[in-house]
């Protein structure tokens, strides 16, 4: 009987949050516009992007501050395959853009960026810590760079200009920035993008969910806690921890092509050490290895920046009669202020798993 | 059950293990004595494939001096490392089903967890406390225990009564003793030969990373050379 209500409600809940998710931009849109609508479908992408990160720090517990590369090499290539660069750089190889349908690009971006996770996690199989950090910095700052001078001799990435005029997603012929009448209601190209995104993101969080409780997982919660236990445990640490690098990767290599597909243009600018770090931040202070406390910091610290944005000026002008502050220095204050209160009073994020309260909680009791 | 010849293990340019031979017959309990330094830890662990090692090592005839650590494991040689390395955030349960990662007999492993639970009745006390909050003792028996999921053929323990009080150091002995009593075959490193050599059939003695002296336990605790080197006497 209780089993039955307790599943009934289970059923309920998902049901409503299905619900709130499906019209969640049209209520948004027509309370704040669809500025906003657009600023949710980013949320999502940096959702798909913690989520990624998630697997490698926060269930093989291997600090990357490098992930932003993978982002963009995603970008990157959704960007070559999608627009009329390759052909006016190169005409002699190229006669028009490749075009390629979006079931194609996504997935190639992904595996190339997945094979870039490997690449980078060969060379640091030994390094944990910081020493792994400062590498995974570098190669982050490498792939930047490389895309800011791989203009010459050859212009393959258009350097520091960037490559405008990529495509958008066409799905069914239809391209998802132009807007769409179903049924006598229209569709923005946001509101498109968004289910778009909404649609990757919740296979992302399943595939999150299935690691997590596969064989896999617990290898990568073994090497996290003790990496001579684990191979004692027969787990094979090298190649445990290089699927992780490359399973982390894959997630970042999707968000990017879907970012460079809702932008329309990406520049080296776009994947700099910030980014990285903004999204460790997202991974740490929602609750490193939880993955709805991930989900949640992505939401809050792709969202609050933006509120604040714009919640800043006119209560300015309403307190001192005009700005005092400008808005995007206000946002990083209060953002460092903010992720010092959260790392002071609740060290294990805002949303942590049992396990991570419980090893903090042992921490606390071993310094006391 | 297990051979090794001309093991040679180096940190840098110092060696550790300067070439030993050893054997473990099936069955057998032997212990490897030694003064701190000997180079115990690093023929155990080079036995095990943790630290590269020249020389041969085979596992029942067959050499694995070329295989990786986490294929030993399957091939029913299980270590339990020194200082005990239990996983300390992970309930004991999770140390145990950690240990059988390489299992996948789903309905064996949860009978093997009862089986550990019924040599280890303290373990099935604190089956749901985190490991890293047991006694040393306890501790100890968490990575027994867990080595023992695997279902080994040999165990390879290392300092096993290493900053144990010592009640607790006959209890772990004990325990040993029962593993090795079900059929597992035993090479134990120990710096308290006496303890060791009681338990084992036959000790081998390493000094400054050779072996000095090979001999069945009861003649080693006769030996003069012995007695005043490591019994204290």
């Amino acid at each position: 009987m209780s089993a039955t209500n307790a599943r009934l409600k289970s059923r309920l809940g998902i049901a409503l949050i299905a619900v709130a998710l499906a019209v969640l931009p049209f209520v948004v849109g027509a309370g704040f516009g669809n500025s906003w609508v657009r600023i949710i479908d980013f949320a999502l992408l940096y959702i798909m992007l913690a989520l990624g990160l998630n697997i490698v720090v926060g269930f093989a517990g291997l600090l990357d501050l490098g992930y932003i590369a993978f982002y963009a090499v995603g970008a990157y290539l959704y960007a070559l395959l999608s627009s009329p660069h390759l052909a006016q750089a190169f005409p002699a190889l190229f006669a028009a853009a490749p075009g390629w349908p979006v079931w194609l690009v996504l997935p190639l971006g992904a595996g190339l960026a997945g094979l870039c996770g490997v690449l980078l996690g060969t060379p640091t199989l030994k390094l944990r810590g910081d020493y792994l950090a400062i590498v995974t910095l570098g190669f982050g700052e490498i792939i930047r760079i490389f895309l800011n001078n791989l203009n010459a001799p050859a212009n393959i990435t258009n350097g520091p200009q960037g490559i405008n005029n990529i495509a958008a997603v066409h799905i069914g012929g239809h391209a998802l920035n132009r807007p769409l009448e179903l049924f006598g209601i229209v569709l923005p190209g946001v509101h498109l993008h968004y289910y778009f995104f909404l649609a990757l993101t919740l296979l992302v969080i399943f595939v999150c969910v299935r690691l997590q409780d596969s064989r896999l997982g617990r290898a990568w919660v073994a090497i996290r806690e003790d990496e001579v236990a684990a191979r004692a445990c027969g787990i094979n640490t090298r190649n445990v921890k290089l699927l992780a690098f490359g399973l982390g990767a894959t997630f970042g290599g999707v968000a990017g092509g879907l970012f460079a597909s809702f932008q329309g243009f990406v520049s080296p600018e776009s994947f700099g050490l910030l980014e990285s770090i903004m999204v460790l931040c997202m991974v740490v202070l929602g609750g490193m290895g939880h993955i709805p406390g991930v989900i949640l910091g992505a939401v809050l610290l792709a969202l609050l920046p933006e509120a604040l944005r714009w919640g800043a000026v006119p209560m300015q002008q309403s307190l001192f009669g005009k700005v005092l502050i400008d808005p995007e220095s206000l946002r990083l204050l209060l953002f460092g202020v903010a992720l010092v209160l959260v790392m002071r009073w609740r060290p294990e994020g805002l949303w942590p798993s049992a396990l991570r309260r419980r090893e903090l909680s042992t921490h606390a009791a071993d310094g006391a | 059950m297990l051979e090794v010849a001309g093991l040679q293990v180096h940190y840098g340019g110092i060696a550790a293990v300067k070439g030993i031979d050893l054997h473990v017959a099936a069955g057998e309990k032997v212990a490897l004595i030694g003064a701190n330094g000997a180079g115990k830890t690093s023929t155990l662990k080079a036995i095990a494939r943790m630290l590269p090692a020249r020389g041969s090592v085979k596992l029942q005839g067959e050499d694995i001096a070329h295989a990786a650590p986490h294929a030993l494991v399957r091939r029913g040689l299980a270590l339990v490392p020194e200082g005990r390395g239990v996983f300390a955030r992970l309930s004991v349960l999770e140390n145990l089903e950690m240990g059988a990662y390489s299992r996948t007999d789903r309905a064996q492993i949860l009978a093997d967890i009862e089986r550990v639970f019924a040599l280890l009745p303290r373990l099935k006390e604190r089956a749901t406390q985190t490991a890293g909050t047991l006694s040393g003792g306890e501790q100890q028996m968490v990575a027994i225990g867990r080595a023992l999921m695997s279902r080994p053929r040999i165990l390879l323990l290392d300092e096993p009564s290493m900053g144990l009080s010592p009640i607790m150091v006959d209890t772990v002995f004990d325990v040993i003793r029962e593993v090795a009593r079900e059929g597992v075959t035993l090479l134990l490193v120990e710096q308290n030969a006496r303890l060791a050599l009681s338990l084992c059939d036959r000790g081998y003695v390493m000094d400054s990373g050779r072996v000095t002296l090979e001999a069945p336990s009861a003649a080693l605790l006769d030996n003069p050379a012995v007695r005043a080197a490591y019994l204290g006497e």
